[in-house]
Order: structure tokens, then C-alpha cells, then sequence
């Protein structure tokens, strides 16, 4: 757990970055400093490790003040993911991600096995290990950047705008890995980013700051979007936020009705639509009835099907855009292992909105 | 001319040689040794810097034969002692490598310091395990400059009886051999190649990082 208690950061040069900060970071979980830039997101983040120290306040990491601390110790106990990775561009990866267990004294050969475990949990191929950071994609670099924080198995990791410098598709990767890594090893860990659906997407909680280092709001995302604080919060989280905060509600007890399907071979309907099925029931596309031409379903005749709908872990969103984006208005409705168990339509899924509405599960 | 006074004197010729390799690089490597705390001091604060670099700068204008016959009488050494040359030269080195030293050290990302110091590096090993190191190829370019200049300017140390091969050009003159005059001036090109040849392989070889670009990158694949 790491805790801001009345924490300001001012400048010599009278900037007050950070203004009388309270704020508590789960243990376990992920907390988003997001907010535009110059903020002071990256100034609350490094009080944390003293990179920077706090002119007023207290804060304390698993309950020990930070001042209590030898800095470099302190920053040893602490993963520290900065902008742009930051990787040593003098060092090969195995002895980049070698970094912190070396400074805590353990041999050369410990240091290099770990580094190597290292390099495989966050996805990096052996082969890596003797290349230099100048070798490796920007998305590559990130990884490194993050096994490096994490070799000494710190409680806490501090990520500074970590994936902001790589391409759309590799951030989107890189942030589904780190929730697949979280999953694992529960880190506490406060991720810096100024891109809201970022913060959304990966934030347990997710404080939005806004200039001049004051804190607007700190809540879980589906709050966050169902009921920003004032003006700026509404703003910052931006457009769609009615539609994107139906990602935060859980779809149990949505109906799943009735649906037509076909599989290849066998005679469509002579009218309506049907969801054409493969022997496993899995969706392989939709067929308008009475347009195939000889009475037996071909592949030809397959209209491209919309967004699935899963039954176990779906939210009301993507129910939503199942019903949304198929052609025949009925969305698909699949279990676990992608087979087809009915349909939902987007009046049922606004009925259960306002279900959830009704009994406070959002505003 | 007489080059039958090669093979008469190779004795000779290899111990000046010898000398004259000592003279030049023992400055080279005491340079370095000071250029880099005073490099280091040059990238604290702005005022070190603006006073560290133009003055340490300005010694180079010192004029050689004038820095020899002045530092005996503030050493206290014998005029003929080697030890003069070696200081002046030392400070000719100093001269060159400050602004190499600090340029270099200002050049290292502020994001690697700053990663450096997040993973828990005090300032003293930072900077010998991290900022340093990262400073060399622009050091060595300097040390390459640095050791082709002591290379020539050890023969102004022949003026006061010193300087290695440059003896050979006051002797030479003296009792007029054009062959050791030729051969003093020919070994002393071929020993300031060498030794700049000799650092530019050394500081590749310590810097392999700096070999590997865009096109290895290519090699190790596009996937993230
Ligand atoms: N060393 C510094 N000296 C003076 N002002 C600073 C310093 N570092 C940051 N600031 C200022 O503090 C504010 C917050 O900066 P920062 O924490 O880096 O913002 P963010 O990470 O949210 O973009 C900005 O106005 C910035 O200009
Ligand atoms: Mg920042």
C-alpha cells in the first residue's frame, strides 16, 4: 500500500507541481495517475522512490515512512518503469534486466538466471539476452524496461507513461500483458499515463489530476465514467462515456433469447434471418433468408457476422455492440469455448442498464 | 644522403623511440586522470562549467618552449629533468580533454540517469558504472587528438635536451646527417599514426554497444 498524506511538491522556481495530495494506492492493485500533461503525475510518482522529495506531507510505502529510508536502498525495494524504458544502452538485455539484483550484491551468476527467468515471463526470446537495447523495437525495449523493474521482486512498481512511445497495436498488446502479469503476481502498482483509456482500460482505481497537481477525482473507472466529479473530469474522460462506462457493468441475469441457425448444407429459411453454424455451433457468418439461390446453404451465401457476446466474462458493452454490429439485429450469444447459445437484443441490454440504474450499481 | 647512419645507431634510435612513446603518453593517460573529475565538476553547476572550460581551454595557448623553461623554476627541477616536459604536456592534455570530458558527460540521456538513479545507483558508482562509460567514445576521440598532438610536441622538449626523437632533429641539424633528421621526422608520424590508430581500436573494442544500429535491429525482427 502506498499512502499520500497532505503531499506538496513546489519548485525552487515556485511551480507547485503537486498540491496537498491525499491519496491512498491499494496493495495489490493497479492505481492510474492520469491526467494532461505538466500535471504533476510524474512528480507524485517520484516522490514515492525520492527521486524527488516532497516539500510538504508524508507518505508511506507497506506503512514505513519513505524518509526512514536510505534513498537508494528505498529505490532497490521499489520497480521503477520509466519514460521511454531508459535501458542502459551500454549493457546487453540479460545484464539491463540484471540491474537491481547485482546492486543488491548477489553474485554474477544468480543475477544473469534471474534476469533470464525474467526475460521469459515478460515475453522476451532467449536469443535477446546478449543483443543491446539498440537491437530491439521500441515495444521490445518496454519489456525490458518492465522485467528490469520487476527482477528483485519488488512489492511495489511505479510505471511512468511506460507505453506511450510505441505504436497503437504494440501498446495494446504491452497493456494486456501487464494485466496478464498482474494477474500473476499482484503487485502494488501506481501506472502513469495521460491517455484516459489507457487508465480505464488497465486502472483498479484511477486518480485524474488536473494542472497544477490538484487531485479532481480518485474512484474505480466504471465510476469514474457513470459519474465524473465536475466539468474537467467529464471532459477529460471524453466522449462515448455513457457507452464505454456500460464496459464497467456486468451482464449477469441478461436475457438470452431464441436463435435460428443453419448449418452448411441444409436448407435456410425461407424468410428472416439465421445464424449459419459449423458442427461445434460456432458462428461462421449470417444468412438472409430466401436469398440463396437453390434451397441449400453455401458458403457463398454467408453474410459477415458483427461482435460476439460472451456469455462468461462479457459486460454489458459488449452485449451492446454484439446486438449493434450484427446484420440482423440479434446479437450472438457464445459460452466459453465459442459456441453459439442464443441471442440479445440491445432493448434488453438498455433494460438491464436501467435495472442497474434502479438499484445504484450506476447513476 | 648517408643512410648507412640508420643501421649505425639502431641502438639509438629505438631507445629515443622508446622515449619518446613515454614522454608522449604518460601525459596522455595523467591528463585523462584529471580531465575527468574536473569534466565531472564542469557538469554540476553552470558556473563550474563556465569558469572550468574556457580557462582549462586557454592553457593550450600557452606557448610550449615557454611552459618548459617556466616550470623548473615553479617545480623546482632540474632544467634538463624529464619531469618538466612530462607536466607540460600533461597540461596540454588537460587543456584538450575538459571540454571532451564534460561535453561527453552532458551528452548521456537524461532519461538513463534518471533510470539509473530509480534503480537505486548512488551518485559515485552512477557515475562510474553508467555515465562514464557512456562518455567514451566522445573521451577517446578527445584522447585521440590529445595523444597525435603530445606525439609531435614532445620534439620542442629536444630545444632543452629532452624529446626523445626530436633529438634526432636537433643532432641531426647540428652535425648535419639528413638521414637522422629524415628519420626522426618519418618515425615521429609513424608513431603519432599508431598511437591514434592504437586508441581508435582500443575505444571500439571497449564500446561494442556502439556498433550495433539500424540495421541490426532490422536482424533481430520487427515483433514487439
Ligand atoms: N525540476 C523542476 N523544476 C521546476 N518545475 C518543474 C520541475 N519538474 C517539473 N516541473 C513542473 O511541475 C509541473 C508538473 O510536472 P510533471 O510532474 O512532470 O507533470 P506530468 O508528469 O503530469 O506531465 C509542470 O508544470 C512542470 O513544468
Ligand atoms: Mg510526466
Amino acid at each position: 500500500m502506498i499512502e499520500f498524506r497532505g503531499v506538496t511538491k513546489q519548485f525552487p522556481d515556485g511551480t507547485t507541481a503537486v498540491d496537498d495530495l491525499d491519496l491512498v494506492a491499494d496493495a495489490g492493485r493497479i492505481t492510474v495517475f492520469v491526467g494532461p500533461s505538466g500535471c504533476g503525475k510524474t512528480t507524485s510518482l517520484r516522490m514515492v522512490n525520492r527521486m524527488i522529495e516532497p516539500t510538504w506531507g508524508t507518505i508511506l510505502v507497506n506503512g514505513a515512512d519513505i524518509m526512514d529510508h536510505d534513498p537508494a536502498e528505498l529505490r532497490r525495494g521499489i520497480g521503477y518503469v520509466i519514460q521511454q524504458a531508459g535501458l542502459f544502452p551500454h549493457r546487453t538485455i540479460l545484464d539491463n534486466v540484471a540491474t537491481v539484483p547485482l546492486l543488491l550484491g548477489w553474485n554474477k551468476k544468480q543475477a544473469r538466471e534471474r534476469a533470464a527467468e525474467l526475460m521469459e515471463l515478460v515475453g522476451l526470446a532467449p536469443e535477446m539476452a546478449g543483443r543491446y537495447p539498440a537491437q530491439l523495437s521500441g515495444g521490445q525495449q518496454q519489456r525490458v524496461g518492465v522485467a528490469r523493474a520487476l527482477a528483485a521482486d519488488p512489492p511495489v512498481l511505479l510505471m511512468d507513461e511506460p507505453f506511450s512511445a510505441v505504436d497503437p497495436v504494440v501498446r495494446e498488446s504491452l497493456q494486456d500483458e501487464l494485466l496478464r502479469l498482474q494477474s500473476e503476481l499482484g503487485k502494488t502498482i501506481v501506472f502513469v499515463t495521460h491517455d484516459i483509456d489507457e487508465a480505464i482500460k488497465l486502472g483498479d482505481k484511477v486518480a485524474v489530476f488536473r494542472t497544477g497537481g490538484v487531485l479532481a477525482q480518485y474512484d474505480e473507472p466504471g465510476v469514474l465514467l457513470s459519474r465524473p466529479a465536475d466539468d474537467f473530469v467529464d471532459n477529460f474522460v471524453g466522449r462515448d462515456r455513457g457507452y464505454r462506462g456500460l464496459g464497467f457493468l456486468s451482464s449477469d441475469g441478461l436475457p438470452i433469447g431464441e436463435l435460428a441457425t443453419v448449418s452448411v448444407g441444409d436448407a435456410g429459411p425461407s424468410e428472416g434471418w439465421a445464424l449459419v453454424v459449423d458442427g461445434e455451433r460456432r458462428p461462421l457468418g449470417w444468412l438472409d433468408g430466401g436469398t440463396q439461390a437453390n434451397g441449400a446453404v453455401t458458403a457463398g451465401d454467408l453474410v459477415p457476422g458483427g461482435s460476439l457476446y460472451d456469455t462468461d466474462s462479457g459486460s454489458l458493452r459488449s452485449a451492446l455492440d454484439a446486438a449493434l454490429s450484427s446484420p440482423s439485429g440479434q446479437g450472438v450469444a457464445i459460452d466459453g469455448e465459442g459456441r453459439v447459445v442464443g441471442s440479445v437484443s440491445a432493448d434488453e441490454v438498455l433494460r438491464a442498464l436501467a435495472d442497474a440504474r434502479r438499484t445504484g450499481a450506476a447513476a | 644522403m648517408n643512410w648507412g647512419w640508420i643501421p649505425r645507431n639502431i641502438d639509438l634510435v629505438a631507445s629515443l623511440t622508446w622515449e619518446h612513446m613515454v614522454l608522449a603518453l604518460v601525459p596522455v593517460l595523467l591528463g585523462l586522470a584529471i580531465s575527468i573529475p574536473l569534466g565531472w565538476l564542469a557538469g554540476r553547476t553552470r558556473i563550474a562549467r563556465a569558469v572550468l572550460v574556457p580557462v582549462t581551454g586557454l592553457l593550450y595557448t600557452v606557448p610550449s618552449l615557454a611552459l618548459i623553461v617556466v616550470l623548473p623554476i615553479v617545480l623546482g627541477t632540474r632544467i634538463l629533468d624529464p619531469l618538466n616536459l612530462i607536466v607540460a604536456l600533461t597540461i596540454y592534455t588537460v587543456a584538450l580533454l575538459v571540454r571532451s570530458v564534460a561535453d561527453a558527460l552532458a551528452a548521456v540521456p537524461a532519461v538513463t540517469i534518471a533510470a539509473a538513479t530509480a534503480m537505486g545507483y548512488r551518485p559515485f558508482r552512477r557515475f562510474v558504472s553508467v555515465e562514464l562509460p557512456l562518455a567514451v567514445p566522445v573521451v577517446v576521440a578527445g584522447l585521440r587528438v590529445a595523444a597525435v598532438s603530445n606525439t609531435s610536441m614532445v620534439t620542442v622538449g629536444a630545444l632543452v635536451g629532452l624529446g626523445g626523437l626530436g633529438r634526432l632533429f636537433t643532432d641531426g641539424f647540428q652535425r648535419d646527417i639528413p638521414a637522422e633528421i629524415v628519420t626522426g621526422i618519418v618515425l615521429v608520424l609513424a608513431l603519432a599514426l599508431l598511437v591514434d590508430g592504437l586508441l581508435l581500436a582500443i575505444g571500439r573494442w571497449i564500446t561494442p554497444w556502439t556498433r550495433v544500429g539500424a540495421g541490426a535491429r532490422v536482424r533481430a525482427g520487427a515483433a514487439a
